[in-house]
């Protein structure tokens, strides 16, 4: 592994000390480095795609499985299909920490396809952390899409997070909630200078009290863009809530589109966004407690990411 | 000592609020700042902190002018103010906001003694969010717990009542009995309520942007309870209670 990749994989919250215990993949610069099955998970390359599949043993309980990628030089795009396949009530953590480096003028790119196939009253926590490195002037760019179906009594719980350095990202998620099924995603992005942050959901509430609850928070500074649509889509009794909350800062440009759409009488859909600077009064609260000023406002920017 | 001299400060729309007030703070003294409603009593609160800026006067602490020193500033010389209407954080733990108020981290033991104080129980509070989903009784004291955190030379309260139930207004007295009886700080309350002026050093009366009156406590209760009783006199004969005409 290379001490990119390490340095990296420090960044995402990815400790090798930990993962090389359990079950794992890790990806560098294209390829598997390096994977890891237990007795309750199996991992195996993917036929004819570049990817991996992982099957989470039903009724198990307790495993955590690592997937790190890293891209640690320019001139590499990188994409890959992961597919995970979790047996009927099994519990487990998924992370998957990413990292796009670039020391030259080249592009540094990662695009990962994520499938979730999660079975009758499975739970999954997953967790995303994707930062950009390195000081070539190299466009950084991570595109995740995930795509998820949630089954009957399933709870698939997402947390997601771009830390700095990338230059661009799409980030696509879609998802179907079967019957009870719970969704429940919490994104966070920063985007500075000229940076670019994209990202859309659409949430299919299909199964009677299916519910999903979609949290954005962002904050973009410099002269970054940064556009956030949701569609929920309530197709049985079922209750939908999103939020996009975002802090703008310098020049930069935020758009946000929630969109809900009811198809059954019982939906019960609901959506928030808010656009703003910091509260002045937050700030002053924060200096009569003896912050000065950039204190007070990295303070409140990291509880708004934490 | 804290000097006010000669303080002038007008509001964004150009009124007069504070008309060359002058007032003395002495050390370890636990001063109550009443009056009505509109006559400068949470600006002079914001002007002493740091908060606002006068147009024109002098503050002085100690004899060092500190007019020019802002509300960092004024924070790390050992100032604190809790604000009437608290702010909201998304995102900040209570356990956060009590260790940034005290400069450093705090153990389990401190966070239940600190929230104890303002009637809260730490295991539920401290990893919650200073957000929305605290109502403002529970907003209100965190934040009066803030400023009991940073031990201060001088803690400002304003309207500190505001907000707090019948069964926290008890807690309330005792934070004040702590910071001035035990850790014998200097205080300055904005408040209109008589169990706060009942427990006062001294009582400054602003009124039309001027203290109108300051004395020790007793003097000060009894010389308002005429002024009151001439106040109902007055409303009796339909003139202005408090005269209001440039506020």
């Amino acid at each position: 592994m290379k001490e990119v990749t390490e340095d990296i994989l420090k960044k995402v919250d990815v400790f090798k000390e930990k993962f090389m215990k359990g079950a794992y993949s890790i990806r560098e610069d294209g390829s598997c480095v390096g994977h890891q099955s237990t007795e309750n998970v199996t991992i195996s390359a993917k036929e004819g795609k570049p990817g991996i599949e992982v099957h989470v043993k039903a009724g198990s309980k307790g495993e955590t499985v690592y997937i790190p990628t890293c891209v640690t030089k320019g001139n590499i795009n990188d994409i890959v299909y992961n597919d995970f396949y979790i047996g009927e009530g099994a519990e487990c953590t998924i992370v998957s920490g990413c990292g796009v480096h670039t020391d030259d003028g080249h592009d540094s790119r990662h695009s990962g396809v994520h499938r979730f196939f999660l079975g009758k009253g499975s739970h999954v926590k997953y967790h995303e952390k994707h930062v950009g490195t390195g000081a070539g002037e190299g466009v950084r760019s991570i595109n995740p899409v995930t795509q998820a179906t949630v089954g009957e009594d399933a709870i698939l719980e997402m947390d997601t997070s771009q830390i700095g350095g990338v230059d661009k990202t799409y980030r696509k998620t879609n998802a179907v909630v079967e019957a009870r099924g719970k969704l429940l995603i919490r994104e966070r992005l920063l985007t500075e200078g000229e940076q670019q942050a994209d990202t859309e959901f659409e949430v299919e509430l299909k199964g009677e009290d299916s519910s999903a609850d979609i949290i954005s928070r962002s904050v973009a500074r410099g002269k970054s863009r940064q556009s956030y649509t949701s569609n929920i889509i309530g197709s049985a009794r079922c209750s939908g809530h999103s939020e996009c909350d975002s802090i703008i800062d310098g020049d930069a440009i935020v758009d946000a589109a929630p969109k809900l759409c009811a198809h059954h009488t019982d939906a019960a859909l609901i959506h928030e966004a808010a656009i703003g600077k910091i509260a002045g009064e937050q700030i002053l609260k924060l200096r009569s407690l003896g912050l000065d000023e950039q204190e007070a406002e990295a303070m409140i920017i990291e509880g708004f990411l934490s | 000592m804290l000097c006010l001299e000669d303080i002038c400060w007008n509001s964004p729309d150009g009124r007069q609020l504070l008309k060359g007030l002058n007032l003395e703070i002495p050390d370890g003294k636990l001063v109550v700042i009443t009056g009505p409603n509109g006559g400068g009593k949470t600006t002079l609160a914001k002007i002493i902190a740091g908060i606002e800026k006068p147009l024109s006067g002098r503050i002085l602490v100690d004899g060092e002018d500190i007019s020019d020193k802002d509300v960092t500033e004024r924070a790390r010389m050992g100032f604190s103010f809790a604000f009437q209407q608290p702010v909201r954080f998304k995102g900040i733990t209570v356990r956060r906001l009590l260790e940034v108020s005290a400069g450093r981290k705090l153990d389990d033991a401190e966070l239940c003694d600190l929230l104890g104080k303002v009637g809260l129980c730490a295991k539920e509070y401290v990893d919650r969010e200073v957000n929305a989903t605290l109502s403002g009784g529970e907003i209100k004291r965190i934040e009066i717990a803030t400023v009991i955190a940073r031990d201060s030379k001088l803690a400002i309260f304003d309207e500190p009542e505001a907000g707090i139930d019948l069964w926290s207004f008890k807690n309330l007295i005792e934070v004040f009995r702590h910071i001035h009886e035990e850790k014998k700080n200097s205080l300055i309350i904005i408040s209109h309520q008589e169990r706060i002026l009942r427990i006062a050093d001294e009582i400054a009366l602003v009124s039309d942007g001027k203290i109108e009156n300051m004395g020790p406590r007793e003097e000060m209760l009894k010389l308002m309870q005429f002024k009151t009783k001439e106040r109902i006199a007055a409303c009796d004969r339909e003139e202005a209670v408090f005269d209001e005409r440039s506020n």
